[in-house]
């Protein structure tokens, strides 16, 4: 009998999301079927890399000396940090840390915050991703400010949780922006979320969903099931509440791990740190990119260069 | 096509005679219609039934081994597409390429990575698990050194590659009687594969530029009776090999079709110069599927991030990893450290140690078993509550290494302390520490 390819069949697709404004306009979703099966149907926008930036210093303080080099001029100079990000190692998207916003670290005020984001999102022209410190009530302050200062921007802002999903779903409406709907790594609630947002008016094109990432070793195959699940759900079900792109912030869990960050004079059985380090973001990425993320955010240039490689070769 | 374990119970014996291994026929026709075992660990079972059942009880993937005893490992068996769905069972095999242009040195290295570079990770040992020989030169003499040397240095998987078959011959000759295979036959070469199967006892690759002329050395493979063979869908680009996997996958699942019904094999080490990008390349194909991932070396950096990936891709969906109970040191501690009480699920250890160990401050972690239920989770299971939490204090030792009697507990279960405070007894002090892990570096610093 000769053979015959066994192609699978889907009911649903995912949203087309665009992102940013004027000229820096990006597309992601818009696939029909579950990822690296190109063959059997259609991916019109390949997934997209984020490059973070971090608002403060202090937060880079913890990183390898390795981690750190790519960035040496820049650190303490976000807007400049964001700039070489883009021209020099081929970010995609910008993804703005707002660390100091953080209660616990320099408690920055909303209008301090809003000023920068706006300040970076003029100077690039790549799409802007605006991530909070993860303190719901303070991060709803901020990126609703943020939201209004950069009013039209089309910024994508998060994370949105079930906490602050409100005021910030609100702000994006008002003033034009694309929201990050983020749940702790499980299908249900993620779903609720989204039903959350459109219950507020979000429209379904608005919204991104942040499964919220475990790195490698660190749970990284709960995210993996749980995007597999949400992408099945949304393809092979039809489930229109699931039909939107997945952000995974990588870099931020990667990098936190004992093994990216442990010296070879503490663990000589882990071989050369460098490597080590970078290979532990680049791994976490591609299970997150097979598993279907449509953006990811990512530290070091050589994670970058490789992941943008590994998307060519799957999703072109 | 598969039987249930009902069915397949019916056909065996039904003496409870336990020289399968198991406890009684039921269980193990449970055993065999979930693909855990195989028909032939039944002494007993007629050959009219053997015959039928071991058509049927077949697993739609193949299960082949490689390597010697302890130091071999099984691929294949794979019952599913997606890991949520049932576990991946049979982790895939990492090998290194090695030829007979490698120097010394090279080969020398990447023996040494092959017996030395090994990681332990809750219970388990994470390390590279064979060789893959290549005559690359196309010469048979320093081909049969290289395979020799290897075979010499190692007990783990080989797989041997030629394009000569008088050359596969001496190296099968050469080590006949060892668990290993032969790559890779096509069309034209599928009858002297088979014979050479037969004659050293080995597994045999089939190998085809496109996935028909791949099903049709299948097909020889099946109908000559082979039941260990591996896929070799071609050496090309990360894109082909994940799409000939998934259909591979899928082909053997849910069409049944046993030309294809075998682990695979793909070839990170040549789709890329770069180490940074075979490593993407090699995950990628650790996830989708690929039975046997040969890679260009075996050096600690590429490994512990690609074994760990293995790991984790392969872990039973339904059972947490866990941690043993226990006593855990972390910066050296003395006997005024702090003591954090928490869950043996592994995460809880992985997330709570590593920020301990970031904040350099020496402290116990009593880890405790709670089934691998997270903090919360096991607070309301039941497990994590005071009246559990304070025999195993008591029982642990740890006042035998420190001088104190202060427990911190995650601030998830501030309740319980007072709870806990009374079940341990006067002398014991609890302090309710922070709820995220991310907040023990601050804490333990303010103590």
């Amino acid at each position: 009998m000769a053979f015959q390819f066994p192609k699978d069949t889907y009911s649903g697709s995912i949203l087309e999301i665009a992102v940013g404004s004027g000229d820096g306009i990006a597309k992601v979703g818009g696939q029909n079927v579950m990822p690296l099966c190109n063959f059997e149907g259609d991916v019109p926008n390949r997934a997209l890399v984020a490059m973070e930036v971090y608002d403060n210093v202090a937060a880079t303080e913890s990183w390898t000396a390795e981690a750190k080099a790519p960035f040496a001029d820049v650190i303490g100079d976000p807007v400049a940090w964001a700039k070489k990000c883009q021209d020099e190692y081929g970010a995609e998207m910008i993804c703005l840390q707002l660390a100091s916003t953080d209660p616990n670290d320099m408690d920055t005020g909303a209008d301090e915050a809003a000023a920068l984001v706006k300040k970076v999102a003029e100077a690039i022209s790549v799409p802007l991703v605006v991530w909070g410190s993860e303190s719901a009530e303070k991060d709803a302050e901020v990126l609703s400010k943020v939201a209004e200062v950069c009013d039209g921007m089309n910024l994508i802002l998060g994370p949105a949780t079930e906490d602050n999903y409100k005021k910030i779903g609100g702000a994006a409406i008002g003033y034009g922006h694309t929201v990050v709907a983020q749940t702790p790594i499980d299908v249900n609630m993620a779903k609720q979320l989204n039903i959350l947002l459109g219950n507020l008016g979000v429209p379904a094109n608005k919204i991104i969903m942040d499964p919220s990432t475990g790195a490698l070793g660190y749970g990284i195959e709960y995210t993996y099931s749980v995007m597999e699940r949400i992408r099945l759900t949304a393809l092979k079900q039809g489930d229109e509440k699931m039909q939107l792109p997945l952000i995974c912030d990588v870099a931020k869990y990667a990098w936190k791990t004992r093994e990216a960050g442990i010296s070879e004079k503490e663990e000589p059985g882990f071989g050369d740190l460098k490597t080590r380090g970078i290979l532990w973001e680049i791994v976490t990425a591609s299970d997150l990119l097979v598993s279907g993320a449509d953006i990811l955010i990512l530290r070091h240039p050589e994670s970058v260069r490789v992941i943008k490689k590994v998307i060519d070769d799957v999703m072109a | 096509m598969a039987l249930s374990g009902i069915q397949i119970y019916k056909m065996l014996p039904q003496t409870n005679c336990k020289d399968c291994g198991d406890p009684t026929c039921l269980a193990f026709a449970m055993k065999l219609a979930a693909g855990k075992a195989e028909l032939s660990q039944c002494p007993h079972v007629s050959d009219e039934a053997q015959a039928e059942l071991a058509e049927a009880s077949a697993p739609p993937i193949r299960v082949v081994t490689l390597g010697q005893g302890d130091a071999g490992f099984k691929v294949g068996g794979e019952t599913v597409k997606y890991r949520h769905e049932k576990t991946f069972v049979n982790a895939a095999g990492i090998l290194v390429a090695l030829t007979n242009e490698d120097d010394d040195a090279k080969v020398d290295a990447e023996l040494k990575n092959l017996a030395d570079v090994s990681f332990e990770r809750v219970g388990f040992t994470l390390e590279g698990n064979g060789v893959f020989c290549w005559d690359k030169k196309g010469d048979k003499d320093s081909f049969l050194a290289l395979v020799n040397k290897v075979a010499a240095a190692t007990e783990k998987g080989i797989v041997v590659s030629s394009a000569d078959l008088d050359t596969l011959k001496a190296a099968g000759e050469a080590l006949k009687g060892k668990k290993f295979a032969l790559h890779a036959a096509t069309a034209d070469t599928a009858d002297d594969f088979v014979a050479m199967a037969k004659e050293y006892g080995c597994t045999i690759v089939a190998k085809g530029d496109t996935l028909e002329d791949l099903a049709a050395v299948g097909e020889k493979f099946v109908a000559a009776g082979i039941k260990e063979a591996i896929l070799d869908p071609g050496w090309t680009g990360i894109r082909d090999a994940v799409t000939s996997n998934i259909a591979i996958r899928r082909a053997a699942l849910d069409k049944k079709a046993r030309e294809l019904g075998f682990p695979t094999i793909a070839f990170p080490c040549a789709m890329s110069e770069d180490l940074l990008e075979e490593a993407a390349y090699a995950n990628i194909v650790l996830a989708k599927y690929a039975g046997l991932v040969v890679v260009s070396t075996l050096d600690a950096a590429f490994m512990l991030p690609t074994t760990v990936n293995r790991l984790n891709v392969y872990t039973d969906p339904q059972r947490p990893m866990t941690m043993d109970q226990g006593i855990y040191d972390i910066n050296n501690p003395t006997a005024d450290s702090p003591v954090i009480i928490t869950t043996n699920f592994a995460l809880t250890y992985f997330v709570v140690s590593a920020e301990v160990e970031a904040s350099r401050v020496p402290t116990r972690l009593l880890i405790m078993d709670t089934d691998g239920m997270s903090v919360l989770t096991a607070w309301s299971a039941g497990k994590f509550v005071a009246d559990a939490m304070a025999p195993f204090v008591k029982k642990s030792g740890i006042s035998d290494v420190v001088n104190h009697k202060k427990i911190i507990i995650p601030g998830y279960v501030a309740q319980l302390s007072g709870e806990f405070e009374e079940e341990l007894g006067a002398e014991y002090e609890v302090i309710i520490g922070p709820r995220e892990a991310a907040d023990l570096p601050k804490f333990l610093k303010g103590l």
